[in-house]
């Protein structure tokens, strides 16, 4: 196990004891970890709403030409909608390139939803068997690539 | 609808997405596997957690949590401007099984990286797809120094499926890892081909 998964562990300094977190709790690779909830204001995923797949995309609506003059926005959300305007991205690569944790960008994209700012894909469900022309058409990019 | 702007811009092509996963044991080469057929520079995506049913009091108005982070690789191939491949190479420590379940639903197959020198370290994986009937190909990245084996000797050490693809692979060259990745989605074709067959009948 390495040392960046034994320093992601919060417990080691408290032991069990969650109500005595330190202010300064974080983990040195992560940064602080309490920030990016206060920028969700302590939201987890939104409960009762369906979990946003890593590979949903997320699509600007029309509505979402200036999402500046949205004064409830904060500057992540807008962030998020004008990089989905030059091409609309997946939540994992929206985490990935905000440098912020999937769970809070599942919640700062699950606002934009309801703004109607963005609209999100809905992946293939898993039960559901994949499509073989699609398979195949995979197979073809790959080659091609 | 009607939006009192109408499209100025043209409107966003919305992209098929399919996700490949890519597991193995610890420095088997995942990283180096997404980064050679990468687009994006080998992205790291991270995803903090919650464990739940632990009472937490309230931390300066923000609810306190018990989160650690993960580093996941993530890659993106794009094939077409209307279909995109993500890879995503799966974190190998076993307290984090349960961030598989999520990257494993709706994967379109996965790539078991093996080492010959450590092909136990591939065991977990090659369970763990096995019983999600996920399609998958064992992929064998050949590391100078390590001793060749006869691929029917490791796919007997493996236990593999006689279905089940293996190959041998350089996981820092883009042409061999995207052989590799054929191999999955050929694999996941004739599986996705057969259950077809067998709801029509
Ligand atoms: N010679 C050789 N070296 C390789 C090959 N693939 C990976 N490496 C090297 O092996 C080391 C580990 O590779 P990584 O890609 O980081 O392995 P990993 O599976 O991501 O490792 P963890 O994330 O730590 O589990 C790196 O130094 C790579 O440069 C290969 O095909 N041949
Ligand atoms: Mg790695």
């Amino acid at each position: 196990m390495s040392d960046a998964a034994e320093r992601g562990r919060p417990g080691r300094e408290n032991p069990g004891r969650a109500t005595a977190v330190p202010h300064h709790w974080y983990d040195d690779e992560a940064g602080p970890v309490v920030r990016p909830y206060a920028m969700t204001r302590g939201r987890t995923s939104a409960a009762g709403r369906h979990r946003l797949d890593l590979i949903a995309v997320v699509v600007p609506e029309p509505a979402a030409d200036d999402p500046g003059r949205d004064q409830s926005l904060s500057p992540e959300h807008v962030e998020i909608v004008e990089r989905c305007s030059e091409q609309p991205q997946s939540i994992a690569e929206l985490a990935a390139g905000l440098d912020l944790p999937v769970g809070v960008v599942r919640v700062l994209v699950g606002d934009l939803v309801d703004e109607e700012l963005v609209h999100v894909t809905r992946p293939v469900p898993p039960a559901q068997l994949p499509d073989v022309s699609i398979l195949r058409e995979v197979i073809n990019g790959l080659r091609a690539l | 609808m009607a939006f009192g702007r109408s499209s100025r811009k043209k409107t966003p092509v919305e992209p098929v997405t399919l996700k490949i996963l890519v597991a193995g044991g610890f420095g088997v080469g995942k990283t180096t596997l997404v980064g050679a057929v990468s687009e994006i520079r080998p992205l790291r995506t991270e995803e903090v957690l919650t464990e739940a049913g632990r009472p937490v009091d309230d931390l300066h108005g923000v609810e306190a949590k018990t989160t650690t982070t993960v580093a996941m690789d993530f890659g993106r191939i794009t094939l077409r401007e209307d279909l995109v491949l993500y890879l995503f190479g799966t974190p190998g420590q076993d307290r984090f099984w349960f961030l598989w379940d999520e990257l494993a639903q709706g994967a379109l197959g996965a790539v078991v990286l093996a080492d010959t020198r450590r092909l136990e370290d591939s065991f977990a994986a090659i369970d763990y797809f096995e019983r999600r009937g996920i399609p998958f190909t064992v992929a064998v990245n050949c590391f100078e120094g390590a001793r060749r084996y006869p691929v029917e000797t490791v796919r007997a050490a493996l236990d593999l499926d006689p279905e089940v693809e293996l190959v041998l692979c350089d996981a820092r060259d883009r042409e061999s890892v995207k052989s590799v990745l054929v191999a999955v989605v050929e694999h996941a074709l004739v599986l996705a081909d057969r259950a077809h067959a067998s709801a029509a009948t």
